[in-house]
């Protein structure tokens, strides 16, 4: 997928203005969070999960090799074929390739953010395919052009009028000329369109929420049964998955499913969970004749050895971007690429750069309430700012911000002249407040006051009035 | 994460170094009065070293380790010699507390004496209600107030009851929580102004809430989120108060109220 | 892609501070721990694990009706259709003991892969789990997947005695009867359902609009 992050500033000024999105977050928002705390609320063993999951994806990381042979080996067993793509033009080539050598025409789609991530749509369909997105939320944002806004709900920024556009407008030849914008109708209508695509597909892609290093099984959790339909009925199915959904065993895939759907929706479990263990066998009635699981790299070996490893246990709940204040502020698109909120903020730069991506880790206020909902217990804020460092070393940011940081560093450590210099200032703001209370606007402080009024300061500081009052030495 | 209460038994005069912290120096000393009125009152020592400017937090969310580094041995140096260290703000606590050890390299003397000094640092309320036991305050305050839990001092202290427990001693004064008391209101330090319109709705929607509670004083244990919060009431014309929580709790609200005219 | 492999396995040896595979005794703790199948931390279930079944099926919007016996599916079934407003029609699984069913002359009945125009399937669970009120359908040559995802309406028989506490216990399960782990296994946790559309909770997005599980045997 194309980014447009480093014109976050732009997308957040659009994004704010928006009042629509702002209604769709505003509903989101309550919807997951209150879900989620429910859920949390009523599974005493939370805590202990939660630590159980943790181990569990720090001993796989620790020995990914190890787990990723072991995968590769059970699933050709099974009879799946596993091919490894180091990059994202690896994985699309070997997609195609599979297409190709399927003489495919017709392709649908499971959710899969790997799939955006590597742009694979956009690939297949330059190659001739028709490319059907099956998940409702990804099959809408497929109609009008857009990118996901969230990882659970793609098209969580939509109106059902806006849905019940562009229904219309895609679905009047195929018989549905009556605009609805009620919910159960337009589900019902998607339904029925998608359905003749499921069984026209030669080929179905699905992500995977999990690989099974046991059996060479990949896992999907997902509430709609098109992935599923996606898996069984075209007689190719690929999974593309990142090399860091490797668990061990079904006890470790057990441990970390409990924690998946309560953090993501606040379901106990989702209504599938499927697991997929090769292509059909000899006496199965039905069933993909061909099995491929694409295994990504992109940026996560590199991940494994260094400061952002602990992004590597994420689990694509989306906890984090419901529960992140300025997420609900701005919604997935300001982002500008594929993941957002809090865990695309750390992915994006190490994905695609810090030159691309360098707004995102700064547009935070380190509230901490990512890392507390985490089920993964992933230290965001840590990691952001370990972002800012490299930032910083690298020199990246205004000049202005670079300047004023610069001069607070000069000050803060001289004490005597941080004190002499901050007198003055004070002493100057205040004079200029006068009886008013607050300045509307301030040269320098546009930052601040183009939101809020700047509160006068009482003019002399606290150390200046210390020294005066309670004498020296004290 | 709580509060480990290592050095909570306070010798009979307990000397406290005040971290006055920088935006209560700079910008509403009278904080730093109510705080230092609240400690004495309460039998403790208090004296306020000179040589502290800044706890780093500027420095140290902006990605300048080094300049955040200098300041920490500036402040391990000058604090280290008091009983107890204790701030009016759960962020600069929060820093020093949860932040200082992990700028230096593990093994090395400043570590430690990282390490050794977070075990008594304080924020306000907690020092009061945690170490001192204490609960009973100055003077009445009749008043419907609701309070604003700083992100900082609430996930990285574990600051919720401390607060609370202290108001619902002040004699009149009613508390009316916010429906969401944990949402951050946007102040974040320098992302307030790098990215004001994002800001501006967060706070904007704090805003709401605090007045959705008919409060007329709003109460935090930080100034950044204060002046955040007072200037947003300013700009949309709402009348409520806004105080930190060390005013009321020293009955020191003679003053005019945060970006209230004086 | 040739050369690929190697890149990413060196890549992941190095951010390891490996140059090569781990060493034979630790592969074998490694292959040890999995063949152990130690469980981590489970949700403690109060009570009886068929009562948490059936109070799970409710609460993630399945529908259940306890019978005797077998003897009662027929019936049962029929008069789950005519409630629904349904064709005596039903597409089934070929299981053993779906082929204990004495199915009313009433019914349509066919056993084979599931297509478009069939409303209602009727399967055997290979399981239940009671700590989520899910049924477990594993694929086979009696059981196609299309048979728990294309009809609207999915009726589920299910023993008494094959629900079982946890997750756990399910996988356990499946590697006692089964010599190789089937192409699919379908964990069911109520109907198909989306939010996609203003995060208003509709059934049947695109598998079943109703789960229906018949549990069988033993007391009220």
């Amino acid at each position: 997928m194309h980014s447009t992050s480093n014109q976050f500033p732009t997308n957040v000024r659009e994004a704010v203005l928006d009042d629509q999105l702002r209604l769709a977050l505003g509903r989101a928002q309550t919807g997951f969070v209150t879900n989620r705390t429910n859920a949390i609320g009523a599974l005493p063993e939370f805590e202990a999960l939660r630590a159980a999951a943790h181990d569990v994806k720090e001993h796989t990381l620790a020995h990914l090799d190890f787990y990723l042979e072991l995968f590769e080996h059970q699933a050709t067993e099974a009879g799946a074929h596993v091919h490894w793509a180091a990059t994202p033009e690896e994985a699309r080539e070997i997609v195609l390739d599979i297409c190709r050598k399927a003489d495919a025409r017709t392709v649908t789609k499971g959710k899969s953010m790997v799939g955006e991530e590597i742009a694979l749509n956009d690939a297949m369909e330059a190659s001739g395919l028709e490319v059907i997105e099956t998940d409702l939320g990804e099959y809408i944002i497929q109609l009008s052009g857009e990118p996901p806004s969230h990882i659970i709900a793609p098209a969580i920024h939509k109106t059902r009028e806006e849905i019940g556009d562009l229904f219309v407008r895609h679905h009047a030849e195929l018989g549905f000329e009556e605009r609805t914008t009620e919910a159960p109708e337009l589900v019902s209508q998607a339904r029925a369109v998608l359905r003749s695509e499921f069984q026209r597909a030669d080929v179905g892609i699905t992500g995977a929420n999990f690989l099974v290093a046991e059996t060479g099984s990949s896992v999907i959790v997902t509430n709609e049964g098109n992935g599923d339909l996606s898996n069984t009925l075209p007689r190719v199915h690929i999974v593309t998955a990142g090399i860091e959904k490797v668990v061990p065993s079904f006890e470790d895939l057990s441990t970390i499913l409990r924690l998946l759907a309560r953090s993501a929706t606040g379901q106990e479990m989702s209504a599938y969970t499927t697991v997929s263990t090769g292509p059909r066998r000899q006496d199965d009635q039905d069933g993909p004749a061909e099995f491929h699981i694409v295994l990504l790299d992109n940026g996560r070996s590199t991940m494994l050895g260094g400061e952002f490893r602990d992004m590597l246990r994420c689990i694509r709940c989306g906890a984090c971007l419901n529960h992140c204040p300025v997420y609900n502020s701005i919604g997935g698109h300001a982002y500008g690429w594929v993941y957002p909120g809090p865990m695309g903020s750390v992915l994006t730069p190490l994905l695609l750069g810090l030159d691309e991506a360098h707004h995102l880790p700064n547009a935070c206020t380190m509230n901490g309430r990512c890392e507390q909902v985490c089920p993964m217990s992933i230290p965001l804020p840590r990691m952001l700012r370990a972002l800012r460092n490299r930032e910083f070393k690298r020199g990246l940011g205004t000049h202005r911000s670079k300047l004023a940081l610069a001069l607070w560093s000069f000050a803060a450590r001289r004490p005597k002249l941080y004190h002499a210099l901050s007198r003055l200032a004070m002493t100057t703001l205040g004079w200029l407040a006068g009886e008013r209370g607050a300045f509307p606007w301030l040269p320098l402080a546009g930052g601040w006051t183009s939101a809020r009024d700047l509160p006068a300061p009482e003019g002399e500081t606290f150390q200046a009035r210390w020294r005066r009052i309670a004498g020296k030495g004290r | 994460m709580s509060v480990s209460l290592d050095n909570a038994h306070p010798p009979n005069r307990p000397r406290v170094g005040l971290f006055v912290t920088c935006l209560v120096d700079l910008y509403r000393p009278s904080v730093g009065f109510a705080t230092v009125a609240l400690l004495e009152s309460a039998g403790c020592e208090v004296e306020v070293p000179a040589a502290q400017t800044c706890c780093g937090q500027p420095g140290y969310n902006s990605g300048d380790s080094e300049t955040a580094r200098a300041i920490a041995c500036q402040v391990i140096e000058t604090f280290e010699p008091f009983d107890y260290i204790v701030v009016p703000s759960g962020s600069c606590a929060g820093m020093l507390r949860a932040h200082y050890p992990g700028l230096f390299e593990t093994d090395t003397p400043w570590r430690a004496r990282a390490e050794e000094l977070t075990g008594r640092v304080y924020e306000l309320t907690s020092f009061l209600v945690d170490v001192l036991g204490i609960e009973m305050t100055m003077s009445a305050h009749p008043a419907r107030v609701t309070y604003h839990d700083a992100c900082s001092g609430m996930r990285e202290l574990g600051i919720r009851k401390q607060p609370r427990a202290l108001l619902a001693h002040v004699p009149g004064l009613e508390l009316a929580e916010l429906s969401e008391p944990e949402v951050c209101c946007g102040f974040g330090g320098t992302f307030c102004v790098k990215y004001p319109e994002i800001s501006g709705r967060m706070v904007s929607n704090k805003i709401a809430d605090i007045a959705a509670t008919q409060a007329d004083t709003v109460l935090a244990g930080d100034l950044g989120c204060l002046l955040n919060i007072a200037g947003r009431l300013r700009r949309e014309r709402i009348p409520i108060k806004v105080r930190h929580i060390a005013e009321v709790l020293a009955g020191m609200t003679e003053g005019p109220a945060i970006g209230e005219s004086r | 892609m040739t050369g690929s492999r190697e890149k990413i396995m060196g890549g992941v040896r190095r951010a390891l501070h490996r140059t090569g595979p781990l060493n034979v005794s630790m592969q074998r703790a490694l292959a040890e721990r999995i063949a152990t199948h130690h469980a981590h931390v489970k949700p403690t279930i109060n009570g009886d694990i068929v009562s948490r079944f059936v109070e799970k099926v409710a609460a993630a919007a399945g529908d259940l009706e306890r019978l005797m016996s077998m003897s009662t599916v027929s019936r049962a079934v029929l008069e789950y259709l005519d409630r629904e407003g349904l064709a005596r029609a039903i597409v089934t699984s070929s299981d053993p003991r779906m082929s204990q069913v004495r199915w009313s002359n009433e019914l349509t009945v066919e056993s084979r892969p599931a297509c478009d125009s069939d409303q209602v399937s009727v399967t055997t669970a290979f399981a239940g789990i009671a700590e989520t009120g899910t049924v477990v359908m594993l694929s086979d040559q009696t059981s196609p997947t299309t048979l728990n995802f294309l009809p609207e309406h999915h009726i589920v028989l299910l023993d008494r005695e094959r629900v079982v506490a946890h997750l756990e216990d399910a996988w356990a399960l499946v590697r006692k009867e089964r010599t190789q782990i089937p192409r699919t296994i379908n964990l069911i946790t109520g109907p198909s359902r989306t939010g996609d559309v203003e995060l208003q909770m509709e059934f049947g997005a695109h598998g079943p609009r109703r789960v229906y599980v018949l549990l069988i045997g033993g007391s009220q």
